[in-house]
């Protein structure tokens, strides 16, 4: 397979404004089949409204985004909150896909979470609740994964599992996935590519050269870095000009 | 029994069979304010229908419809918060059609029917409507009713696997519309909501699974109508308060059983 033809999706010069206030200014991004991106950022730097428009749930204000022919997307969302009036379990939640049973038990299976099938949502754990969710994301056959924080509320050996879990469903399934994460080094083993994202991409490619970049640190401190190696070239960071492109190093 | 008993019992029955899956969505999305504002509505509904010489049942569906559609579009628009939005519309329709039916209606306007339900004067036409009603909202609940589930679930997750999520929402507020203009008849616009909301609640502490809960709100709904009427008749309460009790009395029963998760 040639490079263009296992791109899933490819947006280049996304941008959202809302009110007065730019959210995501030029940002590319380009998601391909067998690989895992992942988007890290500071709180407010567009990780999830960049994720919303790849889905089009939202529009975004310029720019634009081409998707494969009848992309069939995985979602899973940040947060999932179910009233505790509505009496759900496991195995009904994801009957609302309008699945075949026969899948919905595989990929729970896969997820580690079948013997859960029975419990009701609202008593599950933040692991486990996120390994339903990604189990019903699995469900279809999806050509791309989206995975909104997908370790979010699970304790750091099950977070390093739970991205385990996903490279290994990415090789065999040879899905395009893209996460987004608050913390470079946790992901760092099960991604192939990293993008660093402050409303703009400021930098992106393999997570190793990530880490070292300089615009990489200016955003998230030397302190990120500390467990990974000494950086010592401060390096003025300006969003207009030093990486506007973000693919100074690629 | 007397035919007005049997019509009555008919009217209350077909209106709590609809209101039990209804009642649960009502619930599960938390739309009980929204139910207010159109049950609220019902009474502009009837203004108009008094003032156009139309057929009240009809006026009253138009209005509903109306302000629901009106509803979806200013939550939309977010321009104030939705609680907000519904006590102000909800008020003032209710304001505005009592005002309205004082100054279009005349002598045989029976203001007390409309706000509190006239169970015992349901006719075989009122009685006809009901169920036409009833069965048609109950046909569109059971084919869209997986979809109808999981955007209560997850909007943007449903709308990621294709389903069509403001048409399914509407779709659900516009049914929600025509049961209010049915269930005026047996609870009175004051009171549809409790008719609603209760059954559904009491039926949440019964059952394991969303089906379950909606049958079963349909059944406590029909012994809540069975159980006012005979109070009604018995004691000679006023029917349509005598039905929501009886529904709050079943409630309190089940708080005694607890509260599956």
């Amino acid at each position: 397979m040639s490079d263009a033809d296992n791109i899933l999706l490819e947006a280049r010069n996304i941008s959202v404004v809302r009110g007065d206030r730019e959210i995501l200014k030029n940002a590319d991004l380009t998601l391909k089949s067998g690989q895992i991106v992942t988007l890290i950022g500071p709180n407010g730097a567009g990780k999830t409204t960049l994720v919303r428009v790849v889905l089009g749930l939202m529009d975004a204000s310029g720019g634009h985004i081409q998707r494969s022919k009848k992309l069939r997307i995985g979602y899973m969302p940040q947060k999932l909150h179910i009233e505790p009036s509505l009496p759900l379990s496991v195995d009904r939640f994801l009957d609302l896909t309008g699945c075949e049973a026969s899948e919905k038990i595989a990929n729970l299976r896969l997820t580690g979470v079948e013997h859960l099938r029975s419990s009701p949502m609202q008593l599950l754990s933040g692991g486990e609740t996120q390994r339903v969710l990604l189990a019903r994301a699995l469900l279809k056959n999806p050509q791309l994964l989206v995975l909104d924080e997908p370790v979010q509320g699970v304790d750091i050996a099950g977070q390093a599992a739970l991205y385990q879990l996903i490279s290994r469903i990415r090789d065999e399934r040879q899905c395009g996935v893209l996460m987004v994460s608050h913390d470079l080094h946790l992901v760092m083993a099960s991604t192939d590519t990293v993008v660093c994202l402050n409303q703009h991409v400021c930098c992106h490619g393999h997570p190793e050269k990530v880490s070292a970049d300089p615009a990489y640190l200016e955003l998230f401190g030397q302190a990120a870095n500390a467990s990974v190696a000494v950086y010592t070239h401060h390096h003025d960071h300006s969003h207009d000009d030093v990486c506007e492109h973000g693919d100074h190093h690629a | 029994m007397p035919d007005f008993i049997i019509l009555a019992l008919l009217a209350g029955f077909g209106v709590a069979l609809v209101a039990g899956p209804l009642g649960s969505f009502a619930v599960w999305r938390r739309m009980a304010y929204f139910g207010d504002t159109l049950a609220h509505s019902a009474l502009l509904g009837v203004a108009f229908g008094l003032l156009l010489s139309i057929n009240l049942n009809l006026a009253v569906v138009l209005v509903c419809l109306g302000l629901a559609l009106i509803l979806v579009v200013l939550q939309q628009n977010r321009v104030i918060a939705t609680d907000t939005l519904l006590g102000i519309l909800s008020h003032s329709t209710l304001a505005l059609g009592l005002v309205c039916v004082s100054l279009f209606g005349d002598q045989r306007v029976d203001l007390m029917a409309y706000l509190f339900g006239d169970l015992l004067s349901a006719t075989v036409n009122d009685v006809i409507t009901i169920y036409v009603v009833t069965g048609f909202v109950l046909v569109v609940l059971i084919k869209l009713w997986r979809p109808l589930l999981a955007i209560t679930v997850h909007e943007e997750l449903a709308r990621v696997e294709g389903i069509p999520v403001a048409a399914v929402r509407t779709t659900l507020m516009l049914l929600m519309a025509l049961v209010i203009a049915i269930a005026m008849k047996v609870v009175g616009v004051l009171l549809i909501t409790a008719l609603l909301i209760i059954p559904a609640a009491a039926s949440r502490r019964l059952t394991h699974t969303p089906e379950q809960m909606a049958m079963v709100a349909s059944v406590l709904g029909c012994l809540a109508v069975a159980g006012g009427m005979a109070a009604s008749f018995f004691m000679d309460t006023p029917a349509g308060p005598s039905v929501v009790l009886s529904a709050s009395v079943l409630f309190i029963l089940t708080l005694v059983k607890k509260q599956p998760v």
